[in-house]
């Protein structure tokens, strides 16, 4: 793998000024690696931050990829990391004019890792080089521990999908506002008089009293120093009631890895203390990655948009017309059957972009009932491209589709939800178009978007019985059954005890009691069938795993 | 850049790339790269820190020399985890097969975490997917065979077999039945004295010759030419020109008829497989992949000199001519196994086959038959059970080793599996089986 060549860079360099010019904001520096297809394959696992920690599951990714790569050698043109400075890949086999449209659709990637909210916690450091931290950590203590850290990530990977996003995204940066003698000072006389001793409103002007005597002979910091020394020496229990209520005062976890982390019986002895720093970098990783995650339509969308705008107005777009229009074709047109985040995106882009320029996105607009007035409707106030750099900035691919797919982008784009069925006359599986509805279309979406189980403590419970006790929120949806056991020994391994995960699942017998006319319906449309649920309870002690049916479900989800 | 600023900082970079450095070494090298930048950046004020020619800032930025772990260090992993009293993690033999090419065995593992479960519940329940383009809403856009469910999408044109062999690595097949035999103490075969290792010449144009023969190699002529040109000095190779170069007949190389021994396959096995409808999803997932290992065993055991044969039967029995096939075919409709025992024994008399190999049946079914007595299908086993090293039968079921399949129950009131434990066994698989110990337990019993 190595840098691009010095030309190559300079074209670089110029589709980053070109892309200002348009608006687009990203930082100054970038780095651009040329690599091959099995460099891409061995970065891969590690999602493609080459610093990432070692881990031997990585390995068999890489294994099995090249197998996959033997049947099926594919190219893939360019990868983009979300680091400062972004790295990005390109593969050895794209030509040099390829090159440059996809130049643009990576600066429009960086652009929105370094605009979009979603990502803003990534915005304050490198990963490349946090990970690089992380990486040694990890290499030290298998040094001094062995295999044993490789089932600590193990395990704690096995959470890393429950991490809480949206706690961490909507909680600030913590930076202290104040030192530890003014915090101290601050509880003494707002908490730890009037709260904790309750003392006389003479008592209170006395020792206030006393801190001015200091106040009067010396600096306020010194006066302070002084003054809380004194208050150590006749109030015997304020450090300990200061470090308690500190210690009450810290946010409750917000997930479970957190929540491991800080009531682990067994990871609170100071022997393990090394498992919580493994859990703490799987979970920093796994929070890092989420934005990208969440953003997947509106990135690749926004990628595209760029790539080709800027790229058909290229001059060096010239004698290569046919190769762009075939390549671009690929990546960004509307399959017949399937869902390709790159095509819808851009499609949601252009969409929004032209209905702002026509100021259809008001409540001006929204008041028209008569249809022929609003396919009429201009009101020109030309704020296309103010709109979407504003669906950038603060859209996830989630709330994007929830506010934006609308019947008139169903219908502009010709789009539907593809419904499959047996046709027993011809022994075929038939594809047919189940329904042209918005509100169809826009479900189908989201429930094709990433949407981890929410699985949440009852802490009560925990703290009660010493089980860790979990409680998944019932959507209507199963867990993987096969993965429960596993999953759960991880998480028993790193609680020390018993662990009991409460969920749902389908009544098996919803099934048998079918008869041929349900069963058909059923393949038909599942999703007009009601299915018998039940509430379970699994389970895990001392590595076995057991399973009780606990009845019915209480109350479907809606 | 210049180059006087930029030598410390390359003897930074080589300090850093050491590997015996101690952490704390190394965080204060990388305060020292830091520093020396930050210099850096200040005489050189008005460009950007990040130069393209700056590699030696991100050493780290290179692609990780990954020690790719060998299937041995796996497999030994996975022998320390259950020591360790966890559950082994590394599945052999899982099948990775793309555009329906060809298909190759690799060694995976699951992560396994809390995920919802967005698999069809029932077999056979058709997923929906977004689409584009016109037509009214009920209207058919497309339709796939159930009978050959081929590579979906429309791709199909022009994207012609080019001459591509449809079939499984055997390379990799090999290693994993090494690792079968070594690690998962799978039986080594008895070789039968009855068939020693079969050959026969063939004649190629392989073997090597100087001076003369019947075809000039030209690529190795012309390195033994420059060879010895450039110890004489009559070529430059900053300055090519052939004027002074010389040709020794001693640099000629030919090929030559050469007698090559070709090994004859010594074991053929024919794989059967129940594609009816009941099979579809999770009953074919755990039969294809035992029958991926069994043959992977089996390579390992041959020295590669194995030939296979593929069979797919509902109702009716169809060879298929390569391992894609018979691992993508899906089918629905009901079931007759007696019509794949029949195929196999018209293709062993008809071909003449007994004589030749070793042969081996494996079958894998869901036990259903619509012949439920087996009135047509215990004779033809009776008849295979003649000519057989073994057949194996596998019965994937909901509630295994309860014996009520029909295939169980005629087969055990027949009294065969009794009467020939040595040629014929029977073994009982969950279909949600995934674990690689439930298949080579299965195994085992099928081959020892």
């Amino acid at each position: 793998m190595e840098l691009i060549s010095a030309e190559l860079k300079k074209t670089m360099e110029e589709c980053k000024r070109i892309a200002r010019d348009h608006g687009l904001r990203f930082s100054d520096e970038t780095l651009e690696y040329v690599t091959t297809n099995e460099d891409m394959i061995k970065l891969s696992p590690k999602a493609m931050i080459p610093t990432l920690y070692d881990y031997w599951v990585h390995d068999v990714y890489v294994l099995q990829d090249k197998g996959k790569y033997d049947l099926y050698p594919h190219n893939p043109y360019e990868t983009v990391v979300n680091t400062r400075p972004p790295l990005s890949f390109y593969n050895d086999n794209n030509p040099d004019w390829l090159n440059v449209m996809i130049f643009y659709h990576v600066i429009a990637h960086i652009d929105f890792f370094q605009n979009n909210v979603f990502f803003s916690k990534t915005w304050h450091d490198d990963f490349c080089g946090r990970a690089l931290a992380h990486a040694n950590v990890i290499k030290e203590l298998r040094y001094e521990k062995g295999r044993w850290v490789d089932y600590v990530i193990e395990f704690a990977r096995g959470m890393d999908n429950l991490v809480d996003y949206a706690g961490d995204l909507a909680r600030p940066l913590e930076t202290p506002s104040q030192t530890i003698a003014e915090a101290k000072f601050a509880y003494f006389f707002d908490e730890y008089l009037q709260e904790v001793l309750k003392v006389t409103t003479f008592r209170y002007i006395e020792e206030l009293n006393r801190y001015n005597e200091f106040a009067a002979r010396h600096d306020p910091e010194a006066a302070r120093l002084l003054f809380l020394a004194y208050v150590d020496q006749k109030y015997v229990d304020f450090a300990l009631k200061f470090e308690r209520r500190n210690k009450n005062r810290q946010r409750r976890p917000g997930d479970i890895m957190e929540y491991v982390m800080m009531h682990s019986p067994k990871l609170n002895k100071p022997e393990h203390d090394w498992m919580k720093h493994i859990i703490q970098i799987v979970r920093e990783t796994s929070l890092y990655f989420q934005p990208q995650i969440r953003t997947k339509i509106l990135n690749e969308g926004w990628a595209s948009y760029w790539h080709e705008k800027l790229f058909l107005a290229d001059p060096r777009l010239r004698t290569h017309e046919i190769e762009f229009s075939k390549v671009n074709a690929g990546v960004v047109s509307l399959s017949r059957v399937g869902l390709n985040p790159y095509a819808v995106g851009l499609r949601l882009f252009k969409y929004l972009e032209a209905k702002a320029d026509r100021g259809m996105l008001s409540y001006e607009f929204e008041r028209i009932r008569d249809l022929e007035a609003r396919r009429a409707y201009d009101a020109r106030t030309g704020q296309g491209r103010q709109f979407i750099f504003d669906v950038r900035t603060y859209h996830s691919d989630a709330t994007a589709i929830n506010q934006f797919i609308d019947q008139d982008f169903v219908n502009e784009f010709n789009l539907f939800v593809v419904g499959k069925r047996i046709n027993k006359t011809r022994t075929a599986w038939e594809y047919y178009i189940k329904s042209r509805k918005a509100e169809d279309y826009k479900k189908k979406m989201l429930d094709a978007l990433y949407h981890p189980p929410h699985i949440i403590v009852d802490h009560e419970i925990t703290q009660n019985t010493g089980t860790l006790y979990l409680i998944h929120a019932f959507e209507g949806k199963e867990l993987v059954r096969e993965y429960i056991a596993n999953t759960m020994l991880g998480i028993e391994f790193l609680w020390g005890n018993k662990v009991i995960l409460e969920t749902h699942e389908i009544d098996s017998s919803s099934f048998e009691d079918m008869n041929r006319e349900d069963l058909e319906k059923y393949f038909q449309e599942a999703e007009k069938v009601k299915l018998k649920w039940q509430k379970v309870r699994y389970t895990m002690q001392e590595r076995k795993l057991s399973r009780e049916v606990m009845g019915p479900a209480e109350g479907l989800p809606s | 850049m210049d180059e006087r600023m930029h030598r410390p900082l390359a003897a930074l970079d080589d300090q850093l790339r050491r590997d015996d450095l101690t952490p704390e070494q190394r965080r204060s090298l990388e305060r020292d790269l830091r520093g020396t930048v930050a210099q850096i950046q200040a005489i050189e004020s008005g460009k950007g820190l990040y130069e393209y020619t700056d590699e030696p800032f991100f050493p780290n930025a290179v692609v990780p020399t990954v020690h790719l772990q060998t299937l041995d260090e796996l497999l030994e992993r996975d022998k320390q985890r259950e020591r360790d009293g966890f559950p082994k993690k590394v599945i052999l033999g899982k099948i990775a097969s793309h555009g329906g090419k060809k298909a190759v065995i690799v060694p995976t593992v699951t992560e396994e975490k809390f995920y919802h479960d967005n698999r069809p519940k029932m077999p056979g329940q058709g997923g929906d997917e977004g689409g584009s383009g016109e037509g009214e809403e009920g209207e058919v856009i497309g339709e796939s065979p159930i009978k050959e469910e081929q590579q979906g999408g429309g791709q199909g044109a022009g994207d012609q077999d080019g001459g591509e062999s449809h079939e499984l690595d055997d390379s990799r097949a090999f290693e994993i039945g090494k690792a079968l035999t070594e690690k998962f103490n799978l039986p080594n075969i008895q070789q039968k004295g009855k068939k020693a290792a079969l050959f026969r010449y063939t004649y190629e144009l392989t073997d090597i010759n100087r001076k003369f023969g019947q075809f000039l190699d030209k690529k190795r002529s012309l390195k033994n030419i420059l060879k010895t040109n450039l110890l004489l000095g009559t070529f430059d190779p900053d300055d090519v020109t052939f004027d002074r170069v010389v040709v020794s007949p001693v640099d000629l190389v030919y090929r030559i008829v050469s007698p090559e021994k070709e090994y004859e396959s010594q074991a053929l096995v024919f794989f059967i497989r129940d594609y009816s409808g009941s099979m579809y999803g999770d009953p074919t997932e755990v039969v294809l992949s035992q029958h991926v290992l069994i043959y992977s065993w089996l390579l390992y055991q041959y020295q590669e000199r194995v030939e296979k044969r593929f069979i797919l039967h509902d109702t009716e029995a169809r060879e298929v001519d390569n391992f894609v096939s018979y691992y993508r075919l899906n089918n629905g409709g009901g079931t007759n196994i007696a019509s794949a025992y029949k195929l196999v024994n018209k293709i062993v008399e008809t071909e003449d086959l007994a004589k030749d190999y070793n042969i081996y049946i494996f079958q894998g079914t869901d036990g259903d038959d619509w012949d439920s007595e087996g009135k047509e299908a215990l004779p033809e086993i009776e008849k295979m059970l003649t000519y057989v090293n073994r057949m194996g039968i596998t019965v994937v079921s909901r509630s295994p080793g309860s014996n009520n399949t029909y295939i169980e129950k005629y087969l055990d009131k027949s009294g065969l599996l009794k009467k020939a434990p040595h040629l014929i066994k029977m073994t009982a698989l969950s279909e949600t089986s995934r674990n690689q110990d439930d298949l080579i337990k299965s195994i085992r019993q099928l081959v020892e």
